[in-house]
């Protein structure tokens, strides 16, 4: 006698821990680039900054069953992308305010964020840019026999750089471990995927590579985490890359000089009525994963995380200004 | 001689087969360095450099990329961060204009970025200069470019020794290198140490010493300076021959030395004459203490303010060759400037 399991497939498969994490996670994502939106506001911070609030479905349900062995590729908007490999926002806000406690030691800021150390190879400033050292990473993987994968994530502004075009053929033509994950939130700056992209679906964009492409509704965890996870097995089975298109949307602009003038306010409101992180605890709680009380107990702990982090970036010591071209090279 | 030989045997060998013999000896010893590049197979490169190494250590470590410059650094660049520690041959140094931002964003940032939290262990192969009738896009020297990025380090050996003890050392370290080989110099033969050995990065060498003049020569500029200050020998002026062998980090110390010697400095390079390796040189004598020993200004020899051009006589007179670089030393010795 077989029983179909109807239940959405990230509650199905993953334990009520990792769910919980996971819930955890994107109220972190929301509350750190909430604080550190308020703390630019406040003066502390200087520079520009790409905030993924509306987004944080895409980035933590892709990571959900990563390892610290596993490797991710970010981007500037990439935030999120740290939280759920598991970083931890103290540093990250230390790194925020340029200080020395940061995962950069105050050197990359917002836009650079990584930790090697546990498979984060950085967010980057240019736009495509980490989709070619995803690839790397994953041959590295190959070549020296491990069963890492590597995640790249990017937006759906870079799927019109030579980069992706390049990086997608030689992952294919290598069968190498890496799942593309295009986060398509619309606009690329200011102009919409309709005027910039000849493909009705950027996931179409896998067929001239020969690798399966599938778009999901990226504000749907369980969307996300489904496709990701066939993307992940068939990568790690040694079948090679695939593409996976979220799409989602930033609620807020592009950075801090956004004025909004090419999207309409109804729009940006009919996004936010699709909060991923409300449909996600409202579907956990449905399925008895967590209750009310529990949920509140998360989101309250994001918040605190958030304060103490804040106050422990506050008060952290900046870099020595003597120090301005130390990691330009190798320390003898 | 700055090696450190662990045999002191010596053969005779092309420039090209000393590289060859430095790739080979490093994927012997360590399982890590791969090799990447078009047409580096079966076909040997474009300049038969890699030749066989496909049937020695096989296709997974020899590996024919397509023709995707900046895809193709990137993924070195990305292997790197992650344990491979892979050499990148560019066909022609130029294309490596379509990997500038791999290079200049990535490769040479990610240390910094990251506060030293990552290294980029990766080795790019630049086959530069004019000489072989390709015209404008097959001929630069683009060294200058990259000697203006900090994290890169940028080097130009001139001899089949230094080919193969340059690249070994550009192996060991731990920051992106490019290493710019003049296509006229493959085929160049030299005597070269058997087994493995290290050329440091950032010592010039003193080629031939003198007592009027200082000479400073990059890659095969310094072999047209040393038949250069052969003839002007014969005329009576003593010419000092300096191989820079590495234009970042630059050995600001033997240049120095060199100039409070000759009190006379001639600066020769392939690149485009204004804002390169000349006017870097330059200014280093300019702002040290070697200043007060200038008897004459100093002179820069470069490349014309042209594209390479594909006649064979336009192209030689864009670059410094023996005659110009006699005629400026005349001047020079003579105070003619």
């Amino acid at each position: 006698m077989s029983t179909t399991d109807n239940r959405p497939f990230a509650i199905r498969t993953y334990s009520p821990a990792q769910l919980k994490q996971a819930l955890k996670r994107m109220y972190l994502v929301r509350r750190f680039e909430e604080g550190a939106e308020q703390s630019y506001m406040r003066g502390l911070i200087h520079g520009t900054m790409h905030l993924s609030i509306g987004q944080e479905a895409s980035a933590v349900a892709s990571c959900i069953e990563l390892t610290d062995a596993d490797k991710i590729t970010s981007n500037h908007r990439g935030h999120g992308h740290c939280i759920a490999k598991g970083a931890d926002v103290a540093r990250m806000f230390a790194e925020f305010f340029g200080k020395e406690t940061g995962y950069c030691h105050g050197r990359g800021g917002s836009m650079h964020i990584a930790d090697v150390q546990t498979g984060n190879l950085g967010a980057n400033g240019i736009v495509g840019g980490g989709l070619p050292i995803a690839v790397g990473a994953a041959l590295s993987a190959k070549r020296l026999g491990r069963k890492d994968v590597t995640l790249c994530f990017f937006g759906d502004g870079a799927n019109n750089e030579g980069a992706f075009h390049e990086a997608l053929n030689m992952a294919a033509i290598w069968t190498l471990p890496v799942v593309f994950i295009c986060e398509n939130n619309k606009y690329g700056m200011s102009t919409s995927v309709e005027r910039s992209t000849a493909v009705r679906r950027i996931s179409e964009r896998a067929a001239a590579y020969s690798m399966p492409g599938v778009t999901v509704d990226g504000n749907d965890f369980s969307a996300v985490a489904e496709a990701v996870h066939h993307a992940i097995a068939r990568a790690r089975a040694g079948e090679g890359p695939s593409l996976v298109e979220n799409l989602t949307y930033r609620w807020r602009g592009h950075s801090k000089s956004d004025r909004n003038r090419y999207r309409t306010k109804e729009e940006i409101e009919a996004w936010m009525a699709r909060d991923p992180i409300a449909r996600f605890q409202a579907e956990l709680i449905a399925h008895g994963v967590l209750d009310e009380a529990e949920a509140i107990a998360i989101a309250e702990a994001a918040v605190s995380d958030v304060e103490q982090g804040i106050e422990f970036a506050r008060g952290s010591a900046a870099p020595a200004i003597g120090e301005v071209t130390r990691y330009v090279y190798a320390e003898a | 001689m700055d090696v450190t030989a662990q045999e002191t045997s010596t053969r005779t060998l092309s420039y090209s087969e000393a590289i060859r013999e430095a790739m080979a000896l490093a994927m012997e010893a360590d399982p890590t360095v791969i090799l990447m590049g078009e047409d580096i197979g079966v076909y040997g490169g474009a300049f038969q450099v890699t030749l066989d190494l496909v049937d020695r250590f096989g296709p997974d470590r020899v590996m024919d990329t397509p023709i995707s410059e900046l895809g193709g650094a990137g993924v070195a660049v990305g292997a790197a961060l992650t344990g491979l520690k892979p050499i990148f041959e560019f066909q022609f140094s130029d294309f490596a204009t379509l990997a500038m931002e791999q290079i200049v964003n990535q490769a040479a940032k990610l240390r910094y970025m990251l506060g030293g939290e990552a290294s980029v262990p990766v080795v790019f192969r630049m086959p530069a200069g004019s000489g072989t009738g390709a015209a404008a896009q097959h001929s630069q020297s683009l060294e200058a470019w990259f000697g203006h990025v900090p994290g890169l380090k940028v080097i130009q050996p001139s001899t089949p020794e230094d080919a193969k003890g340059m690249l070994l050392a550009a192996l060991a370290d731990p920051d992106p290198v490019l290493v710019f080989e003049h296509k006229l110099l493959y085929k160049m033969k030299g005597e070269v140490p058997a087994g493995y050995y290290t050329t440091p990065i950032g010592k010039a060498a003193v080629r031939r010493a003198g007592s009027d003049l200082t000479i400073v020569a990059a890659s095969i500029m310094v072999h047209r300076a040393l038949e250069a200050a052969e003839q002007l020998a014969g005329e009576g002026v003593s010419a000092e021959v300096i191989d820079l062998r590495s234009i970042r980090p630059i050995d600001h110390e033997t240049i120095v030395a060199s100039v409070r010697k000759t009190g006379r400095l001639l600066i020769v390079y392939e690149g485009v004459k204004s804002y390169g390796i000349g006017a870097e040189i330059s200014a280093m004598v300019a702002e040290s203490d070697a200043f007060d020993f200038l008897d004459a200004p100093i002179l820069r020899l470069g490349g014309a303010e042209a594209p390479i051009p594909y006649n064979p006589d336009l192209e030689r007179a864009a670059v410094p060759q023996v005659d110009t670089i006699l005629a400026a030393a005349r001047r020079l010795a003579r105070r003619e400037v």
